[in-house]
C-alpha cells in the first residue's frame, strides 16, 4: 500500500509541471497563436525561480519571480509576432534557443546548490485521511494550483464572455475584429498568461520536483506539454486527464528502471516518454476521434486590424 | 501619435538582404549592454568574442569547422521551409547520421579499408533520411505535426547514441570511459591545412552549398519547392505534388544533417562519444533564417553563426565569461533578424490622429 501511494505521489510531481505548462499554452492556442517557445519559458521560469528563492530565502518569492520571468520572455514573442506580424513558429523557435541560453548564464554560478522543498501544505485533517490524505492534501502549493488553473481555464473557456471573446478570437479574428473586440489586446494577455504558467512549470522543476538548478532541465517537457494541447483536443479537461496519463508514463519508466526491470537498458526506457508523445500525435491524428479537427481555425495566423 | 504598419505593394529587395547585417550589428550592441550588466568590460569582452578568434590561423580554421555543419544543415532545413515544412529534428537527425557511420568505422575498424570514408558518409546520409522520414510518412499520412515528431525524435537519438556508447559499443580498452575506440585512418577525414582541425568535409559543405544554389535557381523542381510554400493552390494546380515535396525536403534535410554528423565524428572527434554536436542542429536553423533561405547566403550566415561559437569558447578563455553566452547571442541573433523582418514588408508610419 505504502508503495502505491509513494508511486501515486510521484505519478502527480511529474503531472504537475507538464500539466501548468499546457493549461498556458493552451489559453494561448484557444486566442490563435501558437508559441512555439514553451521549451524557453519553462527554463527562464526553473532559474529565476530557483535563484530568487536560494538567494532571497523565500520560495513564495521564487514562484512569483519564475511566473513573471515566463511572462517577460513570452512579451518578446508577443510583441514580435503580434506587433511586428513575425513569423509564430520561427519566433517560438528564437525564444526557445534564446530560453535555454539565458538559462543557463543566469544559473551559471548557481549549479550545484542546494535548496529546501518547496514546503507540503498538509490541509488540517484531510491530509490525516488514511491512503488518499497524503495524495490528495498533502501536496505543496504548485499542485494544488496545477489543478486549480486547469478547472479554472475551463470554466473561464466555457461559461464566461471573456471566454467566449478569447475564443473568438482564435476561432475567427476579422470576425471578431469586426465585433469591436480588441484581437491583439486579448491575444497579447493570453501570450502572458501562457508565459507565465510555463514560468511556473519550471519553477515546480527546480523547486520542486528535484531541488536544483541544472542547464536545460526540462528536457524537452516543455514540447510535451503542446503536443498535450493538440492530444487533448484544446480542451482542459482532457488536458488534465492527459497530464496525469504522462505523468504516469515517465514515472512507470523511472520505477522499471529503479527495478531493473526487463533487463532494458536505461537508456532505452527514458525514450518511451517521447516515444508515447509521437505515438499520441499519431493516434489523434490517425483515429476516429478527429480531434485535430477542433483546432482554433486561425491558429498560428497573424493578423493586422485593416481599419 | 502612434506607430502604424502599413503594407508594401511589393516586399522590399534590398532591405530583405540589409536586414541580416543590420541584425547582427544589432546583436553586437545587445552584447555590449549585456556584458556591462553582468560587470565585465564590454569592449574586451567583445574583442574576445568577435575579433580575436579572427586574427590566428587556427582562430580561422576553428570557424570553418564549425560553420561545415551549419552550412550542411541549413542548406537542407532551409529547402523545406521554403516549402514550408518544419523538419526541427536535424539535430536528431545528425546524430543517427553519426550512429550509422560509427557503425561502418566499428565493422572495419582495423582493417584500414581504404573505401571505409565513402561507406561511412553513405551510412551517415541514410542513417539521417531514415530518421527524416519518420515525421515525413507521419505528416504525409496521417497529417501528424512534423514539429513535434521531429524534435521528440531528437531525444530519442542522442538516448540511442548514449545507450550504444555506454554498453554494446563501449571500447573494451577505453578504461570504462563511455566511448568508442578511435576510428581508423581510412575512416577519419583527412585535414585539409596542417596544423588545424580544418578538413575535407568543408571542401564538401562548399559544393553541397554550390549544387543547392544552382537547384533552388536553375530548376523546375527548385522553382515548384518556392511554389509549394508561397502559393499551395497555385502548386497543386501546376501539378506539384505537396506530399511529394514534405518527402523530398525531408529527407534532404536529414541526409544533410546525417552527413554532418558523419563529417563530425569522422572529422574533429574521431570516434563516437555520448555528446557529438553543441546543438548544430538547432543553431542551423538560425543559419537558414539569417541567410535568406539561399544558399549563398547561407554559406555567409554559416560563418558568422559559427564566430559566435569560437566567440563563446574564447571569451571564457580570456575573460571568463561563462560559454552559456553562445546560446544567448544566437537567440539575440534571430530575434533581431525577425524584428527587422518587419520592414522588408512594411513601411512604418508614425501616425498623429486626425485632429477633429
Amino acid at each position: 500500500m505504502d508503495a502505491t501511494v509513494a508511486i501515486l505521489l510521484t505519478v502527480i510531481s511529474a503531472a504537475t509541471p507538464l500539466l501548468l505548462t499546457a493549461t498556458g499554452e493552451l489559453v494561448v492556442e484557444r486566442a490563435g497563436v501558437l508559441n512555439l517557445g514553451v521549451e524557453g519559458m519553462m527554463l527562464a521560469g526553473a532559474v529565476a525561480g530557483f535563484v530568487t528563492a536560494v538567494t532571497t530565502g523565500s520560495p513564495a518569492l521564487g514562484i512569483v519571480a519564475a511566473a513573471l520571468a515566463g511572462a517577460a520572455l513570452s512579451l518578446v514573442f508577443g510583441f514580435l509576432t503580434l506587433s511586428l506580424l513575425a513569423n509564430q513558429v520561427a519566433t517560438g523557435l528564437a525564444l526557445t534557443i534564446f530560453g535555454i541560453g539565458l538559462s543557463a548564464l543566469l544559473g551559471s554560478s548557481f549549479v550545484g546548490t542546494p535548496t529546501t522543498r518547496l514546503p507540503r501544505l498538509d490541509l488540517p485533517v484531510l491530509s490525516d485521511l488514511p491512503v488518499i490524505g497524503q495524495i490528495l492534501f498533502g501536496q505543496d502549493f504548485l499542485v494544488y494550483l496545477s489543478v486549480v488553473l486547469c478547472l479554472a481555464v475551463a470554466w473561464f473557456l466555457r461559461r464566461t464572455r471573456g471566454g467566449m471573446i478569447l475564443r473568438a478570437c482564435g476561432e475567427n479574428h476579422e470576425a471578431a475584429h469586426a465585433l469591436g473586440y480588441p484581437v491583439i489586446g486579448i491575444r497579447y494577455l493570453a501570450v502572458l498568461f501562457g508565459g507565465a504558467c510555463a514560468g511556473l512549470g519550471g519553477a515546480f522543476l527546480s523547486l520542486a520536483y528535484t531541488p536544483m538548478w541544472i542547464e536545460a532541465m526540462t528536457a524537452g517537457r516543455g514540447w510535451i506539454a503542446l503536443a498535450l494541447v493538440v492530444f487533448a483536443a484544446w480542451r482542459p479537461l482532457r488536458l488534465l486527464a492527459g497530464a496525469y496519463l504522462f505523468g504516469g508514463v515517465t514515472i512507470l519508466q523511472l520505477h522499471a528502471q529503479g527495478a531493473g526491470l526487463f533487463h532494458v537498458p536505461a537508456q532505452l526506457l527514458s525514450m518511451l516518454p517521447y516515444l508515447a508523445t509521437i505515438l499520441v500525435l499519431v493516434v489523434i491524428a490517425a483515429g476516429p476521434w478527429r480531434g485535430r479537427l477542433n483546432a482554433p481555425a486561425c491558429l498560428g495566423k497573424p493578423f493586422r486590424p485593416t481599419s | 501619435m502612434h506607430l502604424r504598419l502599413e503594407p508594401r505593394p511589393q516586399p522590399s529587395p534590398l532591405l530583405r538582404w540589409l536586414t541580416p547585417p543590420l541584425a547582427v550589428l544589432l546583436t553586437v550592441a545587445a552584447g555590449f549592454l549585456l556584458f556591462a550588466l553582468m560587470g565585465y568590460d564590454p569592449v574586451a569582452a567583445l574583442t574576445a568574442f568577435f575579433v580575436s578568434p579572427l586574427t590566428s590561423l587556427y582562430g580561422l580554421a576553428e570557424l570553418g569547422v564549425k560553420a561545415t555543419p551549419l552550412v550542411l544543415i541549413a542548406t537542407g532545413l532551409a529547402m523545406g521551409f521554403r516549402a514550408g515544412v518544419w523538419n526541427i529534428g536535424a539535430e536528431g537527425q545528425l546524430t543517427l547520421g553519426a550512429i550509422c557511420a560509427g557503425g561502418v568505422a566499428l565493422a572495419f575498424a582495423g582493417s584500414e579499408w581504404p573505401l571505409q570514408l565513402p561507406l561511412m558518409m553513405l551510412a551517415g546520409i541514410a542513417g539521417g533520411m531514415a530518421w527524416a522520414a519518420i515525421p515525413a510518412f507521419l505528416k504525409v499520412r496521417f497529417d501528424v505535426n512534423e514539429i513535434l515528431v521531429s524534435l521528440m525524435l531528437t531525444y530519442v537519438g542522442t538516448l540511442l547514441l548514449s545507450f550504444l556508447v555506454y554498453g554494446p559499443w563501449k571500447d573494451p580498452a577505453g578504461f570504462n570511459f563511455p566511448q568508442t575506440r578511435m576510428f581508423d585512418m581510412a575512416g577519419t577525414l583527412p585535414v585539409i591545412l596542417d596544423g588545424t582541425r580544418l578538413h575535407a568535409g568543408a571542401l564538401v559543405a562548399l559544393l553541397v552549398v554550390m549544387g543547392a544554389w544552382l537547384i533552388g535557381s536553375r530548376t523546375l523542381f527548385g522553382f515548384s519547392i518556392r511554389l509549394v510554400g508561397a502559393a499551395p493552390a497555385a502548386a497543386r494546380y501546376a501539378g506539384f505534388s505537396t506530399k511529394r515535396m514534405v518527402w523530398v525536403t525531408l529527407l534532404a534535410g536529414g541526409g544533410l544533417a546525417g552527413l554532418a554528423g558523419t563529417f563530425e565524428v569522422a572529422g574533429p572527434i574521431g570516434q563516437l562519444v555520448p555528446v557529438i554536436s553543441p546543438g548544430y542542429g538547432f543553431t542551423a536553423i538560425i543559419v537558414a533564417f539569417l541567410g535568406r533561405l539561399h544558399a549563398g547566403g547561407i554559406l555567409m550566415a554559416g560563418l558568422v553563426v559559427a564566430l559566435s561559437y569560437i566567440g563563446g569558447e574564447n571569451a571564457q578563455i580570456e575573460v571568463g565569461l561563462p560559454q552559456a553566452v553562445t546560446g544567448v547571442f544566437q537567440g539575440m541573433l534571430l530575434f533581431f533578424l525577425l524584428a527587422t523582418d518587419v520592414l522588408v514588408n512594411w513601411r512604418l508610419r508614425l501616425e498623429r490622429p486626425a485632429a477633429g
